[in-house]
């Protein structure tokens, strides 16, 4: 479904990708991991075409899309959930949903459902929700976009352990519904056995790919420091 | 916009909301004190005053319009005196040539002029719709210090091209000998101009308020906020500002063109930068981004040249120090004074 090959992405002068491979498939949860500074971020900003890639090409659907403007790449049916729960904190739990809406299964009345804190808040300011909360409305406001393969970049991070794994249990709702996930995290525990691949990343360079079972002591104590 | 519909009525079941707000109120009030105010004077016989409030309304108007790009886009526009005018001279070429029996703009199969204010109203705003259009074609693709430079650039030309064309007034300016004609209505009756002012400023709150309370304006303030992450949500930014313009641009040169029927006469000084400015004042010391943030900046701006006018004629010095203490002790304006907050700041 969404196939990356040997890209490269610069900020200005200074390189941060120097050849990332990367593929999801249909109803396949993707981890992508790596310590800080890696190039998670940039990986995913050079697949929304947001710090295009200067070399290397990014498929999605067939469909080569290195080089479109970023609302075209999300049409095609890419969802973002950025990092650090980005919500329009000054529009309503409500407008956040539906201002960026698309037609599709994904509706309000679902989305609530999957989180029902949102239907509780839905005519408060997004201002007004706590961390997890603004978190699951951003989920929300992505899915309701219909996408077909959903980005998560840091979706746990920083959150209390009651409301991370509420959290990981939309994400395996999601999974079972068939969704394409291509998830950043760093709670290896959890990610780990709800990822059907694993792909790490190191110093700009896809270093290791392959079935989280496989991933042994050393590679995790060489790549992911734990 | 029909699912945010659907989902305001299950609203009004499931929690019934406060029917005002302290906003609402303050802007009910405002509204209401200028009608007040136009009737009294009107009947106690000081058709001055009526056409003062007639004046509030109009430029309150024309800040209306601004504030859409301003405060709910974002767009710095420093060239809507370009819309003003536009609309001014739109209204004043009309009835020149309806007066004079001529074509407009001496092209023969054009037809000679109106002297019907609606007819006139839509030509005007379709020319502002246009003007806009191509400007923010143009200017919306730069951002900040230079946008407010482009729109400023694009005013100023049509303020030269205004200014260097003979045939309607060039600097002088053209007269409307008779005051355009609403149907059956005495338009030269003062307490008539101001009810059809007034009842168009209030089309123009509602229909921004049904805008912005609609996905469209959702979309706006996120284009305004961030832009990226509207991209990354598959919509693109710029076309809602775009839209957003153009209405916008619309809207003042209603104003505009109530303007000249009000005063009997238009002059590039409708153009001039001085006016872009003076509508700006207009909805930054009304409140930035609040439905009737315009209508309380064009209350303050007007009484106080009339009345600290009256006074001093360096009346504009103590305006200057109004605007540096609402920029720093209330940067909400006389709106957020009055209502607290913005919802959408």
């Amino acid at each position: 479904m969404l196939s990356v090959n040997a890209i490269q992405t610069c900020y200005g002068p200074s390189q941060a990708l120097f050849g990332v491979d990367l593929t999801v498939e249909a109803g396949e949860l993707v981890a992508l991991m790596g310590r800080n500074g890696m190039g998670k971020t940039t990986t995913i900003r050079t697949i929304f075409g947001l710090t295009p890639a200067s070399a290397g090409e990014v498929q999605f659907a067939g469909q080569n899309i290195t080089r479109l403007a970023p609302h075209r790449i999300a049409r095609l049916g890419l969802g973002l959930v950025p990092e650090g729960r980005r919500c329009f904190t000054n529009l309503t739990v409500r407008e956040n949903l539906l201002a960026t809406a698309n037609p599709g299964d994904w509706t309000q009345n679902r989305v609530e459902a999957l989180f029902p804190r949102l239907a509780e808040r839905r005519h408060q300011l997004a201002l007004t929700l706590s961390g997890g909360e603004q978190q699951m409305l951003a989920i929300g406001r992505a899915l309701m976009t219909n996408p077909r393969l959903l980005v998560l970049d840091e979706a746990t991070e920083g959150l209390a352990p009651v409301i991370r794994q509420e959290i990981w249990k939309a994400i395996a709702i999601l999974k079972e519904a068939g969704m394409s996930i291509l998830l950043v995290d760093k709670t290896l525990n959890e990610l780990l056995p709800r990822a059907d691949r694993c792909l790490i990343l190191e110093k700009g360079q896809s270093v290791w790919n392959g079935h989280p079972g496989e991933l042994g002591d050393a590679v995790k104590d060489r790549y992911l420091g734990v | 916009m029909t699912s945010l519909d659907s989902t305001q009525q299950s609203r009004a079941k499931s929690r019934p909301l406060p029917a005002f707000t302290r906003e609402q109120w303050v802007s009910l009030i405002l509204l209401a004190g200028l009608a007040l105010a136009a009737s009294v004077a009107h009947f106690a016989g000081e058709p001055y005053f009526v056409d003062l409030a007639s004046r509030i309304a109009i430029i309150a108007l024309a800040g209306v319009g601004l504030n859409l790009a301003l405060g709910f886009g974002g767009l710095v526009s420093f060239g809507h005196a370009a819309f003003f005018g536009l609309g001014g001279y739109t209204v004043s070429v009309g009835a020149f040539h309806a007066f004079n029996m001529t074509p407009i703009l001496g092209i023969d199969f054009l037809p000679a002029g109106s002297d019907q204010m609606v007819p006139l109203w839509i030509t005007a705003m379709s020319v502002c719709g246009v003007v806009a259009w191509l400007i923010g074609r143009i200017s919306l693709g730069t951002s900040g210090v230079y946008f407010i430079m482009i729109t400023l650039a694009f005013a100023q030309m049509i303020y030269y091209f205004a200014v260097s064309w003979p045939a309607y007034g060039g600097e002088d300016g053209l007269p409307i000998y008779i005051r355009n004609q609403f149907y059956g209505l005495d338009t030269t009756n003062s307490l008539v101009f101001f009810g059809l002012s007034f009842a168009l400023l209030l089309l123009a709150l509602g229909f921004c308020q049904r805008i912005m309370a609609a996905r469209f304006g959702a979309a706006l303030t996120m284009a305004r906020l961030n832009p990226v992450r509207l991209a990354t949500a598959g919509v693109e930014p710029r076309p809602i500002k775009q839209v957003a313009f153009v209405i916008s641009g619309m809207i003042t040169g209603l104003a505009g063109a109530l303007y000249a029927d009000l005063n009997g006469f238009v002059g590039p000084s409708m153009l001039s930068w001085h006016q872009s400015g003076e509508i700006m004042v207009i909805v930054i010391l009304g409140g930035v981004g609040r439905l009737c943030g315009p209508l309380a900046g064009a209350i303050l701006i007007v009484l106080m040249e009339t009345f600290l006018g009256g006074l001093t004629e360096h009346w504009q010095f103590f305006l200057g120090l109004i605007i540096l203490m609402v920029v720093l002790f209330a940067p909400g304006g006389v709106m957020g004074l009055l209502a607290g907050r913005a919802r959408h700041a």
